[in-house]
This record gives structure tokens, C-alpha cells and sequence, in this order.
């Protein structure tokens, strides 16, 4: 039954409309990988061929993954944890792998947040000079020459990385609706206003047309290539921030009667639609690098760090008005970053706020504050590149993949819940799934994703990643990703809040969330 | 840009912010209707 306790009950928050829930979903979807790895992965995935394995893999791998996210959130109405408790006993420990992961990530997110703010800076004078290269690494990161952590503190990074934190921390401190959806009602419309812009510019320079030559020539023979049809599953994948959390716990904020698939298309669309307007800004600007400086576009496209923070400063030098767009390109990063590292947060702090039945500020600041140091401590030093380097491609590119199978898996295949869930979202939603759902999420997709996460693990053991120390992928690598699962099953051995509701009888949840609403213990809107 | 480019550039677009488009269009036309459903169910299963 649920409780009636005032004091331990805290009032579920939410949404304040659909309008706000899209744009929240869209700021998460939409964050870094979408304008600095898009435009290199399908300019290597055959150009404008890349176009088909990456719209199949949206409408058959992308939105039935979201939708799954979204039927979990959305039907038990909790952080991932207690969703997937409320799903089935044997499930919470997912929501706690979920959660670690979105720690792991979160704490280095930060790290390329504060580069990102600090290159916006720069812009207005083009202050990493004439080698951007050499800027980055030795006189801004100060990279120590072993990789490994080390304990030399880059000053400048951790003064950037505090600004973040506290900007994230007292986001999220201010609840769902003033907080989360707020800023993205704000932020949204100004990154694609701005990268709109940044695509204007970028077209006006000699070269764009050779660029977006470049990116939209398509490579038929590219189809034939397996690997070229998986890594568009994994852009999409990864782009859509599914399967650790995230699209779980913003479910959970929409009221019970909000279309659902509906809501889903727009935000996996929205999501697309700004990687291709990233694709033809970031490959316009490209052909204007190859242009003045001689060389073939293959020569001079990168992807991620090498993009972002040594290819534009290049680009920028050379652009006229290229202040301009410097502080365009940065500032879109910063904005798209900071929605994305938000919702990333807001799973942890969903999840403990329903574990332990505290206020939003007390547990935003009980999560934000030791992930904030522990951010800090390991990414301002000169051993911080390394370290995010094998979290991300072990933690990110690995566990997410391995969470979200796992969880398929568990959902479709232990706990039989793909019907009840299917079900649910056709209750609520103008696209129905009436059976092919079920089919893609309990048969072809777990599939898919175990071959990509062998595939994955298997070049992870043949190659060791980037000739990294064996300590360091041993224990920031390999140790932390297998740590995750052992950690959250330990978590979801800890007892719920006394009151709180474990049963998955949607009417009981109901009856305890209307329960709540009454109680109005501390501050947020339902939506 | 070469013809085949140009015609996968209009391509791309019109698929992915067509998509767009038609997503919205439907959230604004049929979302709401859903919402009717799930009330009527309601109404329904109380009764």
C-alpha cells in the first residue's frame, strides 16, 4: 500500500506540458557525438550511401529502442531503478547499472563541457594560435607524456569544470520543471538558431561546396561492408541517449495521458534532422580547410576531440569571420552539452531521491557535490585526457551498449513484459505497435546488439586501445566496466524508502503517485 | 557539387526534416485524440 507519511513521501515532480517533455528529451538526445561524430562516421559509412543503413537503423533500431525506454518510464513511473524493480524483482540492479554508468560518464562529460566553454572564449581572440594542435595538448591540457592519472592540477580546467557544476548542480537543484525543462525550453531553440547560423557562415566559405560533395557522394559499395551497417545502428544508438536511463527516467515526468510514440518520433527526428544540419555545416567548413590548405578533404576530416578542438581552430584561423564562427561552433557545443550532461545527472538523482525518499535540493546536492569533486580531482589534471579517453570507449562505447542488450534481454525474454508494455504505449499513443515491436525489441534487435557488442569487445581484446599503459585499460577499462553490473546488483540490495511502491499493478502505482501529488511535501509541478 | 550529391543532399533532407515535419504534424493532429482514448478507458474500466 502506499505510504501516507508526509515526511517520507517527497511529491513526484513532472513536466508542465508535452511541449517541455520533447524539448528536455531533445536536449539529451542531442549533445556532442551529434555534431562531432555524425558527420565522420557517415562520411566514412559512404557518404550520402550512409543515408539508407542510417534511416533503417532509425525506424527499426533507434525508436522502437526509445519507445522501450519510454513504455518502462512511462508504465511505472520511476528512476530507472524502480521502474525496473516495479517492472519484475529481478530487474532493478539494470536501473542501477544505468545509474553507475550515467556517474561515470557524467564526471568526464563535464570535463569536455569546460574545454568546450573555454575554446568559446578563445574564439573571440583565436587565443590557441597558430598551432592549435600543440595549444591543445601541451599548453592548455597540459598532457602529461605517460598516460595514467596523475595528481598535476591544471588550474584553468578546474576553475571551468567548478563554473559547469555549479551551473548543472543549481539547474537540477531547482526541480524538473523550473530546472531541467526550463533550460531546455531556452536552450534548444538557441543551439539550432546558432547552428543554423554556423551552417549559413559555413556555406559562404570557398571550399563548402567540395565538402558537402565529399559528405553526400554516395559510396554504394559501402553496403556490402557489415561494419558499415553497424556503426549507423550505433550512431543511432548512441545519438538517441537509450538504454542507460535517461529516456526512462524523463517518462516518468509526462503526465500518464501524453502520446507517447507521438512524442517519440518528433524527439528521434529532432534528434536526425540536427545531425545532418551538422553534417552539411561541419563538411562545408572542412572543404574550406582542405581548400586553403591544399589538400584532399579525406586528408583533413576528423572526428571528436580532434574535431572539435583541433580541425575548427585551424578552420577558424583561416575563416573570415571566423571569430564568428568559433564562438557559433563552441557555443553549440556548450549548449547541446550542458541539456545532455543535465539529463545524464537527473537519472542519478531520480534514483536516490527514490531509494532513500529525500527532498530534489538535498539529494542534488548529495549527488552533485561528490561528483563535482570527484570530476574535478580527475579531469583538470594532465593525466585527464587519458582517463576520459578509456572511460568513454570502455564505460560509454562498451557498457551502454551491454546495459541496453542485457536489459532487452531480461525485459522480452526472463520477465515476458514486451505484451504489458506494448499494450500500455498503444493505450496512450497516435502510433501503434500492435506486434512489430515486440518482435524487433524481443527477437532481431537483442540480436544485433550481441553481435555488436562481441564485435566490439573482440577489437577491444585483439587491439590494445590506443597502446594505453595495461594498468590504465585494466583499471579505468576493463575494471570499471565490469565493476558497473557487480556494484548495481549490491545497490539493488539496499530496501526501498518504507513506503514506497514495488508493486508493477499499474493501478497501485497510480494510486500511489495521486497519493503523493496530495501531500505537496517539497516544491515542482506535475505535469 | 556533382548531380549524384546534390540529388543525396535533397534526399537526406527531405527524408529526415520531412520526417520531422510528418512527426509533428501527427503529435498535433493525433496526440490528442489519444489522450480521449486513455479517458474513455478510464471512464470505462471505473464504471
Amino acid at each position: 500500500m502506499p505510504s501516507t507519511d508526509a515526511k517520507v513521501v517527497p511529491k513526484r515532480e513532472g513536466f508542465s506540458s508535452r511541449k517541455v517533455f520533447i524539448l528536455a528529451a531533445i536536449g539529451s538526445a542531442v549533445g556532442l557525438g551529434n555534431i562531432w561524430r555524425f558527420p565522420y562516421v557517415a562520411y566514412e559509412g559512404g557518404g550520402g550511401a550512409f543515408l539508407i543503413p542510417y534511416l533503417i537503423a532509425l525506424l527499426l533500431a533507434g525508436i522502437p529502442l526509445l519507445y522501450l525506454d519510454y513504455s518502462i518510464g512511462h508504465r511505472f513511473r520511476g528512476s530507472a531503478p524502480l521502474s525496473l524493480r516495479r517492472l519484475g524483482r529481478g530487474a532493478e540492479w539494470l536501473g542501477w547499472w544505468q545509474v553507475l554508468i550515467c556517474i561515470v560518464i557524467a564526471v568526464y562529460y563535464a570535463a569536455i563541457l569546460a574545454w568546450a566553454g573555454k575554446y568559446t572564449l578563445l574564439s573571440f581572440t583565436k587565443g590557441w594560435g597558430a598551432d592549435p594542435n600543440a595549444y591543445f595538448f601541451s599548453d592548455y591540457l597540459k598532457a602529461a607524456e605517460t598516460p595514467g592519472p596523475t595528481f598535476d592540477f591544471v588550474p584553468e580546467i578546474t576553475l571551468t569544470m567548478v563554473l559547469f557544476w555549479v551551473i548543472a548542480i543549481g539547474v537540477l537543484a531547482m526541480g524538473v520543471q523550473a530546472g531541467i525543462g526550463r533550460t531546455a525550453v531556452i536552450f534548444i531553440p538557441a543551439l539550432v538558431v546558432a547552428f543554423i547560423a554556423l551552417v549559413v557562415i559555413s556555406l559562404t566559405l570557398d571550399g563548402a561546396a567540395a565538402g558537402l560533395n565529399a559528405f553526400f557522394t554516395p559510396d554504394w559499395a559501402a553496403l556490402k561492408d557489415t561494419g558499415v551497417w553497424i556503426s549507423a545502428i550505433g550512431q543511432i544508438f548512441f545519438s538517441l541517449s537509450v538504454g542507460f536511463g535517461i529516456m526512462i527516467t524523463y517518462a516518468s515526468y509526462v503526465g500518464r495521458k501524453t502520446d507517447m510514440t507521438g512524442s517519440g518520433s518528433v524527439v528521434a527526428f529532432s534528434n536526425s534532422g540536427f545531425e545532418l544540419l551538422a553534417g552539411i555545416g561541419v563538411f562545408a567548413a572542412l572543404g574550406f580547410m582542405a581548400q586553403s590548405s591544399g589538400q584532399d578533404i579525406s586528408e583533413v576530416v576528423a572526428s571528436g576531440i580532434g574535431l572539435a578542438f583541433i580541425a575548427f581552430p585551424a578552420i577558424i584561423n583561416e575563416a573570415p569571420a571566423g571569430a564568428l564562427l568559433g564562438v557559433l561552433f563552441f557555443g553549440s557545443l556548450v549548449l547541446a552539452g550542458v541539456t545532455s550532461l543535465i539529463s545524464i545527472l537527473e537519472v542519478v538523482i531520480g534514483a536516490v531521491r527514490d531509494k532513500v525518499g529525500i527532498s530534489r535540493r538535498t539529494a542534488t546536492f548529495v549527488v552533485g557535490v561528490p561528483m563535482a569533486v570527484a570530476s574535478i580531482l580527475m579531469f583538470s589534471t594532465t593525466g585527464g585526457i587519458y582517463l576520459l579517453d578509456t572511460l568513454d570507449a570502455f564505460v560509454n562505447s562498451f557498457g551502454i551498449l551491454a546495459v541496453a542488450t542485457v536489459m532487452m534481454l531480461v525485459v522480452s525474454g526472463v520477465l515476458a513484459k514486451l505484451p504489458e508494455l506494448e499494450r500500455h504505449m498503444d493505450m496512450v499513443s497516435s502510433i501503434k505497435l500492435r506486434g512489430w515491436w515486440r518482435w524487433l525489441i524481443g527477437v532481431i534487435l537483442p540480436i544485433i546488439l550481441v553481435v555488436m557488442l562481441v564485435r566490439e569487445m573482440g577489437t577491444k581484446i585483439a587491439t590494445p586501445y590506443e597502446d594505453y599503459p595495461a594498468e590504465l585499460i585494466n583499471v579505468f577499462g576493463w575494471g570499471m566496466a565490469a565493476a558497473l553490473p557487480i556494484i548495481a546488483i549490491a545497490l539493488s540490495l539496499i530496501p526501498w524508502r518504507r513506503g514506497t511502491v514495488l508493486s508493477g499493478d499499474p493501478d497501485e502505482v497510480l494510486a500511489a503517485e495521486e497519493a503523493q501529488d496530495a501531500l505537496l511535501v517539497d516544491g515542482g509541478d506535475k505535469a | 557539387m556533382t548531380t549524384t550529391a546534390i540529388i543525396m543532399m535533397i534526399v537526406a533532407m527531405l527524408t529526415i526534416w520531412g520526417g520531422l515535419i510528418a512527426a509533428i504534424l501527427n503529435l498535433n493532429t493525433r496526440g490528442n485524440a489519444s489522450a480521449e482514448d486513455i479517458a474513455r478507458a478510464e471512464l470505462q474500466r471505473d464504471l
